[in-house]
């Protein structure tokens, strides 16, 4: 028995398998589920834009893992708390102006104040995270800050908890954001769909420029291909690390502003799936690599929706959309089976980093 | 670190602050005033002030530490201003919540907890009392912090001694009471009321706290020349008789653990059965994380494989009526236990194989993702009719041995049906760890190449120890679903794998005594303490982060854990020079 696992080429031969079996029920699926047309066109397409709203979310705070553990080669477990964090200090902000009327009055005025105010809180939340946790960790064992985040990422929960209650707090109507396009086959789309899809994509137009093209950019890139050379090269690599913190952060905050205005509502646990997800996307755009995790976001925000549906309906499965974030999981181990690098990355997942 | 060449009066205003900091969190997160239910000290201290006392104490003491050793009275000056900056920020929040309602924001910023911050005394006196209990606190946790070593420790003991006997006093006094060996007794009476406040108070007598300070001090202080008194009598007994010595200890420790729950009562009897269901599933990640060094963050999975085998195989209530499964051999107990270990160990080599070739941090995730997907599948429609859905399964079937368990009440049943359990357990780890399956799984948790290249064959030895957690959570499973009387997918959420990775690593990675420690602390406290629970989470988070930074072998460490983990690296360390750094660094991509 031991000699028959032994043989490695064994291993790759059952992960195959595996995926296989999984893609094949996959159509077949599929093939059941167009067959029966129990859906209309415009039902696809509504699944498809609340599948780009959702992945849009997913980019963003794809992005903060991405380039975390492009500098720093560990997952931020903590980093869903970052965007939790923002999402909820931006939900005071937002009743603070919708009860004083100032949102009325101003509508995007007031949003981008409710913008700003929760990307400083995520900012904040994550810049105290890398000084307080992980930096004094940098040459532990990998184990170690791992661990670390973990831990963190409890403490800000359960101290989100602690602090403004269990309940579930209802974002403030927002009546500019109400009502909806109609596109010309009768499939309509929410302004705040539109909202969410239009910001992101603008968000990470800045940011790629702002990588590419700018001094600090460069200096981005130069630490997280190799910290000691980057230092040799005159770079300050705890300053960069700290940017790398400040920016990831504030893309969680804004994604936390939007993913509320889209479902309403904020808890101390409303980062935990998004947070998983949006790992989930930047694995599947190539970890470390920062068109990789839009890219990875959208396509499984797409996945999910549309993908639940579309794979699981033909087998006449009750309530399909119950397993929605299943579906998530299977893909991320899919992608590491069959392409470890990602969409676009390089080969890390076996690297040792 | 910088603070060494920072003045006096910076590190005071420093350390102040962050006392302030995390006084005014703990305060608004409702800490204080749950705790403040709880009298250590009947009528003088309660829990919510020790809090308050504890962080003042911790941050001068800090304070203190941090300047240089020569100049005491200055030391001991930024102690005290380090309270007084503390307590500071608790004046600001009661002014502040007296003018505000801050109750829109936080559920906990209430009146009562304005009143016990301000000790019940009326404006501008309490302010400046405030003030003054800092300044003494800091004192206190400055001069502790000058005291020598060999009195800092007994000082500590006492006052841990003094808090933990006040916290358990109802406990403690309820266990006596029912117990009909010491219930009559006039001396344990006498006793009784000398040190425990009975009644609707809770907490120690002031002269009871008094007299077991002093008590646990003194044997602290005495302990090291008990210790060595001891073991140069025993280094004298002539070497049959010493051979029999931890045969001794053991047996009456066996004893003292067989005739327990006679003296716990049901409500510590279940106590303990949970910190045992829990001891268990650490001993199985102890083998995964601490053994071979695989963080493994959905190891719940296997535990409600166990639990969920347990509950298809033996539950009686079939048909497939509403809320019913459809399936269900109704078997007893005992043939339905092997199953759910043999189910849940293939399920760990199943699930073991998609992620043999993975490493740290996405070994984590996935296994996260593994642990999500058996809950998600649990609840969903799609297998409600085979597992339950949201409803669960109920009437698992209970151990019986006939006429020897029928005599016992259930949780009597459960204690030693556990008891055995984790004592095989702890036998298979230890054999385990002490084999050459064993020194692989270390080789491969200090560097997987290495390991490879040395011959170690990574595919058996990751695969078994996936199987060898899987088996014992397995188990925990089983005997949870059978204990609890119900099986629902919401058990089996990630918070319990992170519960049971706490208690391993805030044990002792790798560490078996450890992870028992680990157990009894991070389970059976909180059990105990019911206003705690409710902060569970957050300190667990909290004690997780403060293990890895200062403490990362844990409380209880493995000898060889604690060389690897300090190996080229501490947190006050500076970093090495690239070369020195250490070897399984994570710097060297």
């Amino acid at each position: 028995m031991r000699r028959f696992f032994e043989r490695y080429d064994l291993v790759d031969v059952i992960m195959w398998l595996i995926a296989a079996a999984i893609l094949t029920a996959a159509l077949i699926g599929s093939v059941k589920t167009l067959q029966s047309a129990k859906y209309s066109n415009n039902a696809w397409v509504d699944l498809t834009v609340s599948g780009l709203t959702q992945g849009s979310i997913y980019a963003l705070i794809a992005l903060g893992y991405t380039m975390v553990y492009g500098v720093l080669r560990m997952i931020n477990f903590a980093h869903s708390e970052v965007f939790m964090g923002g999402a909820f200090i931006g939900y005071f902000a937002s009743t603070w102006m919708s009860a004083s009327g100032f949102m009325n009055e101003n509508p995007i005025l007031g949003l981008i104040i409710v913008f700003l105010v929760a990307a400083l809180t995520s900012v904040a939340i994550a810049v105290l995270l890398e000084r307080i946790a992980y930096r004094p960790l940098r040459r532990a064992p990998r184990l170690v800050p791992l661990i670390t985040a973990i831990g963190a990422s409890l403490f800000l929960q359960y101290m989100f908890r602690g602090l403004f209650g269990s309940q579930v707090r209802s974002y403030p109507p927002m009546p500019r954001l109400e009502g909806a396009i109609t596109l010309p086959g009768g499939a309509e789309i929410d302004y705040a769909q539109i909202l969410v899809i239009v910001a992101a994509a603008l968000m990470m137009l800045v940011l790629y420029l702002f990588v590419q093209r700018t001094r600090a950019g460069r200096a981005l890139r130069a630490v997280s291909e190799d910290k000691d050379v980057a230092a040799l090269m005159g770079i300050d690599v705890d300053a960069t690390i700290v940017r790398t913190f400040v920016i990831g952060g504030a893309f969680a905050g804004m994604a936390g502003v939007l993913y509320a205005l889209v479902y309403r509502q904020v808890t101390y646990y409303m980062g935990f799936v998004p947070g998983i997800k949006a790992f989930t996307a930047a694995v599947l755009g190539g970890i470390g690599n920062i068109p990789g995790a839009m890219l990875g976001g959208l396509t499984l925000g797409v996945t999910e929706s549309v993908g639940t549906i579309l794979f699981l309906d033909g087998y006449g499965i009750p309530a399909p959309y119950q397993l929605k974030d299943g579906i998530a999981f299977v893909v991320l181990v899919l992608i590491l089976i069959l392409r470890p690098s990602g969409l676009l990355g390089e080969r890390l997942a076996r690297a040792k980093a | 670190m910088t603070t060494q060449r920072s003045s006096p009066f910076d590190t005071a205003l420093r350390q102040g602050a962050v006392a302030g900091g995390v006084a005014v969190l703990l305060s608004l997160m409702g800490m204080v005033e749950a705790f403040s239910e709880r009298d250590i000290v009947l009528g003088a201290i309660s829990m919510g002030m020790l809090l308050i006392v504890g962080i003042m104490v911790i941050f001068g003491s800090s304070a203190a530490r941090a300047l240089p050793e020569n100049r005491a009275g200055v030391r001991l000056g930024a102690s005290a201003l380090a309270g007084v900056v503390g307590e500071m920020f608790l004046v600001g929040l009661v002014i502040l919540g007296q003018q505000t309602n801050l109750r829109g924001v936080f559920p906990n910023a209430s009146p009562v907890l304005w009143e016990l911050l301000r000790f019940g005394l009326s404006a501008p006196v309490a302010y400046l009392a405030m003030l003054g209990f800092g300044a003494g606190c800091g004192v206190l946790g400055g001069g502790l912090a000058l005291l020598s070593q060999r009195f800092r420790g007994p000082v500590i003991v006492g006052v841990m001694a003094v808090v933990m006997i006040g916290l358990l006093e109802d406990l403690i006094g309820i266990t006596i009471a029912s117990n009909p060996l010491f219930a009559t007794s006039p001396a344990v009476e006498t006793a009784n009321q000398f040190f425990l406040a009975q009644g609707v108070e809770s907490g120690l007598t002031e002269a009871g706290a008094v007299v077991v300070f002093l008590v646990a001090s003194t044997l602290a202080y005495l302990w090291p020349s008990l210790r060595s008194g001891a073991r140069s009598r025993t280094q004298v007994l002539p070497a049959g008789r010493r051979a029999i010595l931890p045969l001794v200890i053991y047996g009456v420790f066996v004893a003292f653990l067989l005739i327990l729950p006679n003296f716990l009562g049901p409500y510590l009897t279940d106590v303990s059965n949970l910190v045992m269901i829990f001891t268990l599933m650490a001993l199985g990640l102890n083998i995964v994380v601490g053994f071979a060094g695989l963080l493994d963050l959905g190891y719940v999975a296997f535990f409600a494989i166990g639990a969920y085998t347990m509950g298809v195989l033996t539950t009686t209530a079939v048909g497939g009526e509403a809320g019913q499964i459809v399936w269900g051999p109704g078997f007893s107990f005992w043939v339905a236990l092997p199953f759910a270990v043999l189910l849940s160990l293939l399920a760990g080599v199943l699930l073991g194989i998609p992620v043999l070739r993975m490493r740290g941090d996405y070994l984590a995730i996935v296994t996260l993702g593994f642990g999500e997907i058996v809950r998600i599948l649990a609840l969903s429609d799609a297998l409600k009719s085979n597992v339950g859905g949201s409803q669960g399964i109920v009437e698992p079937a209970v151990p019986s041995l006939g006429r020897l368990t029928a005599a016992l009440p259930s949780q009597h049943v459960y204690y030693y049906l556990l008891l055995a359990c984790v004592a095989l357990v702890i036998f298979i780890a230890i054999r385990l760890r002490d084999s050459r399956q064993g020194r692989s799984w270390m080789a491969v948790r200090e560097d997987e190449d290495v390991a490879q290249a040395v011959g170690v064959r990574l595919v058996s030895t990751k695969l078994l120890a996936f199987a060898a957690g899987a088996a014992m959570a397995g188990l925990a499973g089983a005997v949870f679903a059978s204990k609890v009387g119900s099986i629902y997918p919401h058990s089996f959420d990630l918070l319990k794998s992170i519960n049971v990775l706490a208690i391993v690593i805030v044990g002792g990675m790798g560490s078996i005594p450890g992870v028992i420690l680990g157990a009894l602390v991070l389970f059976g406290l909180p059990e105990i303490l019911r206003e705690f629970s409710e902060y569970r989470y957050f300190v667990f988070g909290a004690l997780l982060v403060a293990m890895m930074l200062t403490r990362p072998e844990g409380l209880w460490p493995s000898s060889k854990r604690k060389q690897e983990l300090h190996e080229g690296f501490g947190p006050e360390a500076d970093p090495p020079p690239e070369g020195v750094a250490a070897p399984s660094g994570a710097g060297s991509a």
